[in-house]
């Protein structure tokens, strides 16, 4: 995953200059499409202030080492570690949490299918996979077993062994049973929303 | 049936897709503290002084807490409770808590771990089974029945010397078996607060709430109505979660200490020190057999590498050999079992717990011998298949078994029989079989009560609600709950609200583990429901004018099953019996059958049914590198019934990668450092970077087959499904790789170092085999005779006055029989 580093070549150089000293930093994240102000020490990760500062619980702590994709979280649309980020160098930031996948009350349709196909067992991950298989049906709204499977290759699955985590993907791209390149491939699709049920 | 067997999604879908599952890290309270645990650097020392006087005075600091807090010690099993909360005198393993820090926020706790001085004095260290046999010193704890051995065990079920004496062909083999870890993407979390009238509550992502309940009162000196422990949804557990954990108590004394709730959260490091895992087992296995191939008797030893407690080790050990039977007839057997100590976290159950070492040795022997005496695998499986019904030599008592179908099933998906033995070099397929438990016969401590029990509670707005201690660690108890509820009274599974895995609330369940709760909670669930539903069609009969045999409960409906028209809406019928019987509750309960093996050690084993898999996996083996990638794999399971075929299929597949990680490459090894260095005997990988497991990248196809041959112990005849799947992987890989590239690999993980050098072998034509080669001197005890039922015993051991009681694994002196 790249756009964490993106991110931080972005660079928030005002904030973490602050917070440098040991101190706290304000800083703006726009989550789920609210603003919030914050005050956060400067050694706090963006998972660490999306679950304290926030509480916004759904994401989740793996390994804090990057590995294991529990945390990633969609930082202007594209999936990042947020246990890899200081909430310093996402100043400014656009970030989606699994919070902000429904809309209301309705799943998305990648939820949906989720729920369906049995693709989440104990739940851990399922955050982590779901923004991240997300950014991927955004850029990609067709995307081939192939594709969908290094698009997830960051995020380990202890429970299910992955397969059905694949279905529950082509189900909500409409490419269910899809084999090779698929010729639909297109960049930039919107999100694809529709179709929800609960 | 209108739920059971259909397609759902699970009742927690939505919960766990939106974020909303309550995981324990989730749990935020008012005023909360968080903990922190200092851990030993040395693998093997004497604590001398623990001074907490800087640490307390550090910023933020509320409390310091030390062993000499925790004096009673606890542990899961009453014959080896070991463990104390905080090191007292001594550290045993690289990780061991010696101190924790009870701060305003979890940095001001982890940045005053630094200010506690610890002194220790380092001893010598035990690093392997083979050095706990050599030597008494160190000498890791007093108790044992050697200076470092924990358990022995042997069994003689009928005399195998004649036996393999009389065989046309006696095959020796010695195999190892790699520890790894269960390695959950959520790490173990806990939180204790008081309430308002001053009790205890315990929050924790356990697998075993009640267990924790009981070794909570104990360690905590308190009585357990005091204390209650909720199981928050496990992100994952796979045995990992089942003990009661250091940390859990630490955060309890500090919640009673400081009357603040207290937090705590492992980090990814402390969970491989927290471990339980795999055991490490190193196996000798002798097998005659005549010359069709069909086993005249086995002769199995079996060393585990316990790491430095007990844990559930006394079971561990006799699970090594007890499951060897169930799926072959094998007419005489022996069986001795060691469990050593050493100075390394220690291990425990983990998925399929104890099976998945004896049964690669037994599926790749069995392969061994097929190619010796030029017979195809599956048949030589098929011919000794264990008839339903019956009794095996120790005594387990097999109900239904689908092993027959499950082999054909997967023999013909595959295409064994064109492909196996056919395929180009560096290509090949391998099949091997297993079975487990449906849920251990006994509860691991001594007690005559249910093993699971279920409330159900109904009221006029129609609401049915199932209590239950059961834990939901991501299998999907509480959906088969709600399933099964529904199925009965003729609802939707998702019109059963469940309050589950609470003391406070729930009747007891054991817990999730040994693969009981579908089996025994299922049942529970249904003698409740069958009751309320009695309530309900005795009211609902009056009203009108029906009799009550002729009412069917469907469609949320109760209705003449003559004239459907005739009936009412599902709460019609539960205001009729609220006006009839007054307020509504009904329970049900289960314990497992009696088992027949009435020897001491019999008590692990036994279970009220048995789930039966084969599988076969395709493989290819890169010659230059040894990396064996598996492309396809055909597993069909022999689930009785199943509740839910999505997760049904998710266990499975679940299972064959757990399988495939820890055959290619998942270990929990070790490493000592050069002495000149350290005597640092420390994991090599702890961390997620380095213990690799499998990714989406390596995981193959999976072609799977539900055999449903309904038992009649289980619920609509379900049985197990969690655990059974992960056992026929390694030893069908292994029996790919032989038919790949002709080497044999008898040490998991089958790792391309070890191909490699199996090729060699190979390539210079000495025996193309990599694996141990040796097997050390056991001071194996006098065997328990217990004679076959074949040849006229009763289950009990011919040389020894067994009891019921003494069926568990004995106590050593003074930590006997914990009663409730």
């Amino acid at each position: 995953m790249t756009a964490g580093a993106e991110a931080r070549r972005r660079g928030r150089a005002g904030a973490a200059g602050a917070a440098a000293a040991g101190g706290r930093a304000r800083i703006a994240l726009t989550v789920n499409g609210e603003r919030h102000d914050l005050l956060v020490a400067g050694y706090k990760t963006l998972l660490e202030v999306l679950r304290e500062d926030l509480g916004l619980t759904g994401t989740k702590h793996g390994c804090e080492l990057g590995e294991c994709g529990a945390c990633a979280v969609q930082a202007d649309d594209a999936p990042v570690l947020s246990c890899l980020l200081l909430a310093l160098e996402c100043d400014g930031a656009r970030i989606t949490t699994v919070e902000g996948l429904a809309r209301g009350p309705e799943l998305s349709a990648l939820q949906a299918a989720f729920a369906d196909k049995g693709a989440a067992q104990c739940g851990y991950c399922t955050p982590g996979i779901l923004v991240t298989a997300q950014a991927l049906l955004d850029r990609n709204p067709h995307p081939t077993r192939q594709e969908i499977t290094e698009a997830l290759s960051g995020n380990l699955c202890r429970c299910t062994g992955y397969l059905q985590i694949f279905e529950a993907v082509e189900e909500a791209a409409g490419t269910g049973g899809a084999r090779g390149t698929s010729p639909r491939r297109a960049r930039g699709g919107r999100r694809p929303r529709k179709g929800v049920s609960t | 049936m209108n739920v059971v067997g259909k397609a759902r999604r699970r009742v927690d879908a939505r919960a766990k897709v939106t974020g909303q599952t309550r995981f324990a890290d989730d749990v935020v309270l008012p005023r909360m503290l968080y903990a922190k645990l200092l851990r030993s650097p040395h693998p093997h020392a004497r604590l001398r002084e623990v001074d907490a006087t800087a640490a307390s005075a550090a910023p933020g600091v509320v409390l310091v807490l030390t062993g000499a807090d925790f004096p009673v010690a606890y542990g899961i099993m009453p014959v080896s409770q070991d463990e104390y909360a905080l090191a007292r005198d001594r550290v045993r393993y690289v990780g061991e808590p010696v101190a924790a820090v009870v701060a305003a926020s979890e940095k001001e706790a982890a940045d005053a771990l630094a200010r506690v001085r610890v002194s220790y004095e380092s001893l010598a260290t035990i690093g392997s089974p083979e050095e706990a046999l050599e030597r008494a010193e160190p000498r890791i704890h007093d108790y044992g029945e050697g200076p470092n051995v924990h358990r022995l065990a042997h069994f003689a079920f009928g005399d195998v010397e004649p036996a393999l004496a009389s065989a046309d062909r006696v095959f020796e083999d010695l195999f190892f078996y790699e520890g790894n870890t269960h390695l959950p993407l959520e790490q173990h979390a806990a939180v204790a607060a008081l309430d308002a009238d001053g009790r205890l509550t315990l929050w924790s992502s356990t697998q075993t709430p009640h267990y924790v309940h009981r070794e909570l009162a104990r360690a905590l000196e308190l009585p357990a109505h005091r204390i209650r422990v909720i199981a928050t949804p496990n992100g994952g557990g796979f045995g990992g979660k089942s003990d009661p954990f250091n940390h859990e108590i630490v955060v309890a004394r500090a919640a009673l200490a400081t009357g603040r709730p207290v937090k705590i959260t492992l980090t990814r490091e402390e969970v491989f020190y927290a471990h339980r895992g795999r055991h490490p087992v190193l196996m000798r296995l002798r097998t005659g057999v005549k010359a069709d191939g069909s086993i005249v008797a086995m002769d199995l030893e079996t060393l585990l590498d316990g790491g430095a407690y007990g844990s559930y080790g006394a079971a561990s050990t006799l699970y090594t050999g007890q499951l060897q039977t169930v799926t072959y007839h094998v007419p005489r057997y022996r069986f001795r079992g060691c469990r050593t100590f050493t100075n390394k976290p220690p291990c425990g159950p983990k998925r399929g717990h104890g099976t998945p070492q004896p049964r690669f040795a037994q599926e790749v022997q069995l392969d061994k011998i097929a190619v010796a005496l030029g017979r195809d695998p599956a048949d030589l499986r098929l011919q000794q298949i264990v008839p339903a019904n019956s009794l095996t030599a120790n005594w387990l008592k097999v109900g239904s078994i689908g092993l027959a179908a499950c082999i054909e099933r997967v023999v013909e998906g595959s295409t064994w029989r064109a492909r196996r033995g056919r395929l180009p070099e560096g290509r090949g397929l391998g099949l091997a079989c297993s079975s487990y438990l449906c849920g251990a016969g006994l509860p691991i401590y001594w007690n005559e009560m249910p093993h699971s029990g279920v409330q159900l509670q109904l009221d006029r707005s129609g609401r049915v609600t199932a209590f239950c201690g059961a834990t939901e660690i991501g299998q999907g108890s509480d959906d088969v709950l709600a399933a099964i509820v529904a199925e009965v009274l003729g609802l939707e599974a998702s019109d059963v609200r469940l309050v589950t895995g609470d003391t406070d609330l729930t009747p007891v369940d054991l817990g999730s583990y040994s693969s009981r709760v579908t089996l025994m909670m299922g049942n529970a669930a249904i003698q409740a429901a069958e009751r309320a539903k009695a309530l309900l069609a005795a009211a609902a009969a009056r009203k009108l004018g029906v009799p009550v045999e002729r009412l069917g409960f469907a469609e949320r409906r109760v209705f003449d099953v003559e004239q459907p028209a005739t009936g009412m809406s599902f709460q019609e019928a539960v205001v009729a019996a609220e006006v009839e019987h007054g307020t509504l509750g009904t329970t049900g309960s289960y314990r497992p059958p009696r088992s027949a093996a009435r020897y001491r050690g019999g008590g692990v084993g036994p279970s009220a049914a048995y789930s039966y898999t084969a599988a076969v996996v395709e493989v290819e083996v890169d010659p230059g590198t040894g990396w064996v990638r598996v492309p396809k794999v055909w597993v069909a399971h022999d689930i009785g019934r199943v509740i839910n075929p999505v997760l049904a299929r998710g266990q499975v597949e679940g299972g064959v990668y757990m399988g495939l990680g820890e055959t290619l490459m998942e270990e929990q090894a070790f490493r000592r450092l050069p002495p000149r260095l350290s005597p640092a005997l420390v994991h090599r990988t702890p961390s997620i970077l380095e213990y690799k497991s499998p990714t989406s990248l390596e995981m193959p196809e999976v072609i799977t087959y539900f055999v449903e041959e309904p038992d009649p112990s289980g619920p609509f005849g379900a049985k197990e499904v969690g655990q059974g799947p992960l056992l026929p992987i390694a030893p069908a890989v292994a029996n790919a790789i032989f038919d790949a590239v002709g080497v044999r690999v008898d040490e998991v993980p089958l790792a391309p170092d070890r191909v490699l050098r199996a090729l060699a072998e190979k390539a210079k034509g000495r025996e193309p085999r990599v694996g141990p080669t040796a097997f050390p001197d056991v001071p194996w005890p006098e065997a328990l005779v217990v004679p076959p039922p074949w040849e006229g015993g009763d289950g009990k051991a011919a040389n020894e006055k067994a009891t019921s009681r003494d069926v568990l694994p004995t106590a050593h002196s003074g930590t006997a029989g914990v009663k409730v």
